[in-house]
């Protein structure tokens, strides 16, 4: 019998302990990162008895296909875009104000927290269906709309509006989580800063100006990377939300990761789809190296 | 013992700012009046859900939260009819196997990089946690494939493990669980140590029963998460029998066209079970977010 060092002994067991989180990482999630790189150099092609190698065929065709002006794959990449330039700034001003006026109150304050909250803890899909018959040609919107004599709107069902039905949802749904991360953040803030202000005679605007804004600082960023990052990665609501689940009327809601599962699983051409993983992949890790920029950069 | 600083369940609500200003009052009442009307609009589509499903047809276009001719017919169809029922058991097998296993393993590597030295564990933790650069759509085409022709066993597809398996480890899990470890003495683990008790006896007996208010708000992320995750289950389920509730909701309101009541009766019946748990929970879940910052 061999024995062991107490330092030796605690090597093997902490190899023994981490075995199979290790298996995991490698084969669940290191393996098909790379598997993915590979696919989009092939026209892979779930049915066919042998992949064709294709080289860089597949990112000429993205590219291709982003220059021209109705292509599925543009409309995609555009709408993902006007997705995060409207709804990750709303969202991020509606919350802060939410969380300031909750940081006013103190009766029922946490009723009231409750509430934001809720929406953001029930599924994606339920708040989907549900909205979508509320924005109906005869929904809960339009007869509201119509009892104080306003015109009716058609919301899902026309090509200019889909796109904002869909964000104002996403962006109702996404309000409790945000306004949890700004209440944390405001808490983290010295009441004395606020005392302080008040005695040099700042005024209200003055004090969230000079002390809060810049100290939620940290929170706003982590926010801003973070929404932008669940915009880009949006599916389930534009899947629940248009007909059959295609992104329409007209492409006019569809996003990337619709575009991606729409041609892997539909159109089996599971070459290009990887492609345009590969792109998202490509476009979230600048957002993240921004981020860690930005954050590693102290403040004072 | 009072060893680990664990403020998350102790923390109250935000420090309050008692403001001497002389605008105080109306500042409070003009942010209860906004707060309100924010408010309102945040529980009314939930209101309008539960009054439509209690509706018959009939009445769907009225704009009136009591119905007129309350019914339970809509439940009766639903619950008897669809496979409702069985997406809910699905659900919960598939939520509670990916909770049990984050709660154990996240926790175990989390331990093991807290608290041992050994050539590599730089290297490794790195690997895992790169892997959250990577977004799981870009490993949705590669999983479906793996699960089509497995290394170990015939076809994922249509099976729970297919279905649960990206996510029973995770690694936001394993860096939480690795910070919360931190906290656990090295003395108190050495003292035992010499006692006799095993290396895996000080993390089940010792490591564990001190985070549990970390893996406690881990478990319910996790479950939440599971229990509402769509775009996986989607693609690795083809059989009505194996879809969980949010993909069978989708199939069965894509189903029901203009049979409003039923769709709501759907979502009624998949929301609001949840609701109660979050409602009761709703202080763990609220400060574990603030806390973890982590995304349901």
């Amino acid at each position: 019998m061999f024995k062991l060092t107490l330092a030796k002994k605690k090597i093997i067991w902490a190899y023994i302990f981490l075995a199979i989180p290790i298996i995991f990482f490698m084969y669940i999630r290191i393996y098909p990162t790379f598997f993915a790189f590979q696919m989009s150099l092939y026209d892979w092609d779930p049915l066919a008895e042998e992949q064709e190698y294709l080289g860089f065929e597949n990112y000429e065709e993205l590219g291709e296909e982003l220059g021209k002006e109705r292509s599925a794959t543009r409309r995609a990449f555009e709408n993902t875009a006007k997705y995060i330039a409207v709804g990750m700034p709303l969202q991020l001003v509606l919350s802060l104000g939410i969380a300031l006026m909750l940081n006013e109150i103190r009766f029922m304050s946490n009723v009231y927290r409750v509430l934001f909250f809720l929406p953001f803890v029930t599924s994606t899909i339920a708040i989907s269906w549900v909205f979508r018959i509320l924005f109906e040609r005869q929904g809960f919107i339009n007869t509201m709309l119509e009892a104080f004599s306003l015109p009716t709107q058609p919301f899902l069902r026309s090509p200019d509006q889909a796109l904002w039905s869909i964000t104002a949802v996403v962006v109702w749904q996404g309000l409790g989580f945000a306004v949890i991360i700004f209440l944390a953040g405001l808490k983290q803030i010295p009441r004395t800063y606020y005392e302080a202000a008040e005695i040099d005679g700042a005024s209200r605007w003055q004090s969230f100006r000079f002390i809060t804004f810049p100290l939620l600082n940290p929170s706003i960023v982590y926010l801003v990377v973070l929404q932008s990052i669940a915009f880009l990665r949006m599916f389930a609501p534009v899947y629940a939300m248009s007909q059959q689940g295609s992104g329409g009327p007209l492409n006019s809601t569809t996003t990337v990761v619709l575009r991606v599962v729409r041609e892997a699983f539909d159109s089996n051409s599971m070459g290009y789809a990887s492609t345009l993983t590969v792109a998202l992949f490509v476009i979230i890790l600048v957002i993240t190296i921004v981020q860690l920029r930005l954050t590693t950069r102290r403040i004072d | 013992m009072t060893v680990i600083e664990t403020d998350v369940f102790k923390s109250k609500s935000p420090e309050r700012r008692t403001s001497k200003r002389r605008d105080g009052y109306w500042y409070r009442f003009g942010s209860y009046l906004v707060l309100t009307l924010l408010g309102i609009t945040m529980i009314v589509p939930f209101i309008w859900m539960i009054s439509t499903s209690f509706k018959p047809f009939e009445e769907i276009l009225v704009l009136r939260f009591m119905p007129e001719d309350p019914t339970l017919a809509n439940y009766e169809h639903v619950l008897t009819q669809t496979e409702l029922p069985r997406w809910y058991i699905n659900s919960l097998i598939v939520a509670v196997i990916s909770t049990v296993s984050v709660a154990f393993f996240d926790s175990l590597a989390g331990y093991v990089f807290a608290k041992y030295q050994f050539p590599g564990k730089r290297i490794i933790f790195i690997v895992f946690l790169s892997s959250l650069m990577v977004p799981t759509e870009m490993l949705l085409i590669p999983w479906f494939i793996m699960s089509a022709d497995p290394i170990i066993g015939s076809s994922w597809i249509d099976t729970y493990w297919g279905i649960a398996f990206p996510g029973v480890i995770t690694a936001a899990g394993i860096f939480l669980m690795r910070q919360f470890m931190q906290g656990v003495p090295d003395e108190l683990l050495d003292a035992a140590r010499i006692d006799g008790v095993s290396e895996f006896g000080l993390f089940w007996r010792i490591a564990v029963p001190l985070s549990l208010p970390a893996i406690g708000a881990l478990c319910i992320f996790n479950f939440l998460g599971n229990w509402n995750a769509f775009i996986w289950p989607l693609i690795i389920t083809s059989q009505q029998e194996m879809m969980t509730l949010p993909v069978g909701l989708q199939f069965f309101s894509g189903e029901a066209g203009s049979e409003w009541n039923l769709i709501m009766t759907g979502a009624s019946l998949s929301v609001l079970p949840l609701l109660i748990i979050v409602i009761v929970f709703q202080r763990y879940i609220i400060e574990g977010i603030a806390l973890t910052g982590l995304k349901g």
